[in-house]
């Protein structure tokens, strides 16, 4: 209730605290925040995390480095491949392996692609979220004409690990760039169809746009990356800096918005899928002939030293951080995860709205939970 | 602003810190934990240096000390380094915050804290973030013991 309201009829009210999760169809996965509420508007958002805490970063001090690629699925499900990419091309740069032309490309194309289903994925819960059924079903349908070319690339849907140290674990299946090619033009038809369910849907648009505005400066402050930064103006794409596998050989728009609103972080997401489907085609029918993997050690051993390997993930730059001693694990290995950037911004941006505003600004930063836990 | 001109500014400025950029990706600097908030400051607000976005804090807990390593990168200079705080003390261990000044460390100092026991003074609401807040000993450092819940493979 506005202060003017309050004065003009002499009522008084008393924050109190409202928890929204750990269970909580919107939180998407274990998260529990703590509200701190003034009638319905909130005045401060405190997230509790560490529900599903592994201490993945504990495991790896004693697995070998192919050991832990798999471990990385396993943080944000829906980047799978680029968080085995990142494992894979930190301990390739610490060894200087060089990975054929063929594996550079064929992991561009993997990672887009999972870029699309992550958020295809989003795209429908964002529906849900905010009550429309229709639009989940819609991106159920799409991404699964992208899981089952991975299923038939790699016998995975999920957890992939398509990616190992050196190079892919298996060469692509004949019928891959085949139906690549379909699902592009299928879903070429589909983003439009998107946007006329929700981009240009008046009610959807009320409940999101000049809603959850975060500032360029916070964002960099916060260290929000991924198309929750880039909603806000605030250049941080990982391609585009730091390219790695092959996107220094293909063309593609880094999308920037200004507003920082929820509506900007919704839209910079439905661009950068068409940007994705750009990539894919650039390279689809120019994947080199070649080895699918480099020849590497069967116990691979990192020089003594530190590195730091960051990729682009759906969510934003995934960053590895290896101290080796030289043997065959890494003396201690942290995952600057983009989730958990992203997730603390809540509170800055939540304070002043309602409940039901808060709905929309979790579905537009695109939280994955294990990404945050870790 | 390349490595060597960095390498110039800091050690101009502050001429006890160690800087090491041999072998390395980035240009490191490594100093005592009294300095901290002095070369943070200096590295957010200076014009060339204008570090002002942390892209990841951590800590190492190696046998003799623990490294708190923070890595910087300024969005508009485009240059990039890791700083470095070598604290002696593992069982009093304790460095001064730089949440106010980078705001995503707020939340990955919490982390720190639970995970490694290293206290940051300063610090708006040191509690611990993953684990629960019984929980005892920090799971991070190499001398940790848990027989219950360690698996050994």
């Amino acid at each position: 209730m506005t202060a003017e309201v309050k004065e003009q009829r002499g009522i008084k009210t008393q924050e109190y605290f409202v928890n929204m999760g750990p269970q909580h169809p919107s939180t998407h996965g274990v998260l529990r925040l703590v509200l701190e509420l003034d009638g319905e508007i909130i005045q401060r958002v405190e997230p509790h995390i560490g529900y599903i805490h592994r201490s993945i970063e504990k495991m790896c001090e004693k697995d070998s480095y192919r050991q832990i690629v798999h471990l990385t699925d396993r943080m944000d499900y829906l980047s799978a491949n680029m968080n085995n990419e990142a494992v894979c091309l930190a301990v390739e740069s610490a060894l200087e392996i060089e990975v054929p032309d063929r594996v550079k490309v064929i992991r561009t194309i993997i990672a887009e692609l999972t870029r699309l289903a992550s958020h295809q994925l989003w795209w429908g819960v964002m529906g849900m979220d905010l009550g429309a059924l229709t639009a989940f079903l819609y991106g159920f349908r799409d991404r699964e004409m992208i899981n089952d070319i991975f299923e038939e690339t790699c016998g995975a849907r999920l957890t992939m690990n398509y990616n190992v140290p050196g190079g892919l674990m298996f060469d692509i299946h004949p019928n891959f760039q085949r139906r690549v090619k379909e699902f592009i033009a299928h879903f070429k038809t589909k983003i439009p169809e998107y946007d006329q369910l929700l981009s240009d849907n008046v009610i959807f648009r009320e409940r999101t746009e000049g809603i959850g505005i975060l500032s360029k400066e916070d964002a960099i402050s916060y260290g929000a990356t991924g198309p929750t930064g880039r909603a806000s103006g605030f250049s941080c794409d990982v391609r585009k800096h730091h390219p790695y596998s092959a996107y220094d050989r293909v063309e593609f728009k880094e999308i920037l918005m200004e507003k920082g609103d929820s509506f900007a972080r919704y839209k910079a997401r439905i661009l950068e899928m068409w940007e994705s489907l750009h990539i894919i085609e650039q390279l689809i029918d120019n994947i080199p002939e070649g080895e699918y993997q480099a020849p590497t050690k069967a116990v691979i051993k990192l020089p003594k030293g530190e590195f730091y390997q960051r990729v682009e993930t759906a969510r934003g730059e995934l960053g590895v951080y290896v101290v080796s001693e030289g043997s065959k694990s890494p003396y201690r290995l942290k995952f600057r995860s983009p989730g958990f950037s992203n997730l603390f911004t809540i509170d800055h941006m939540a304070r002043g709205y309602k409940i039901a505003d808060l709905v929309a600004m979790m579905s537009t930063i695109d939280l994955v939970i294990p990404d945050i836990d870790r | 602003m390349d490595n060597q001109a960095l390498n110039d500014l800091i050690t101009d400025v502050f001429p006890t810190a160690e800087i090491i950029t041999e072998d390395t990706q980035f240009l490191n600097a490594i100093i005592h934990p009294d300095l901290l908030r002095d070369v943070a400051c200096f590295l957010k607000d200076d014009d060339r240096t204008k570090f002002d976005f942390m892209f990841c804090l951590t800590c190492v807990d190696y046998p003799e000390h623990m490294m708190m390593v923070y890595h910087l990168r300024s969005t508009g200079l485009e240059h990039e380094m890791v700083l470095k705080v070598k604290i002696e003390d593992r069982e009093r261990a304790e460095v001064e915050t730089v949440s106010d000044l980078w705001r995503t460390a707020e939340y990955l100092e919490r982390e720190v804290y639970d995970l490694f026991g290293v206290r940051f003074t300063n610090h708006p609401d040191l509690r611990r973030l993953l684990l629960t807040d019984d929980w005892e000993g920090y799971p991070l450092r190499k001398d940790y013991e848990d027989p219950v819940n360690m698996i050994s493979l």
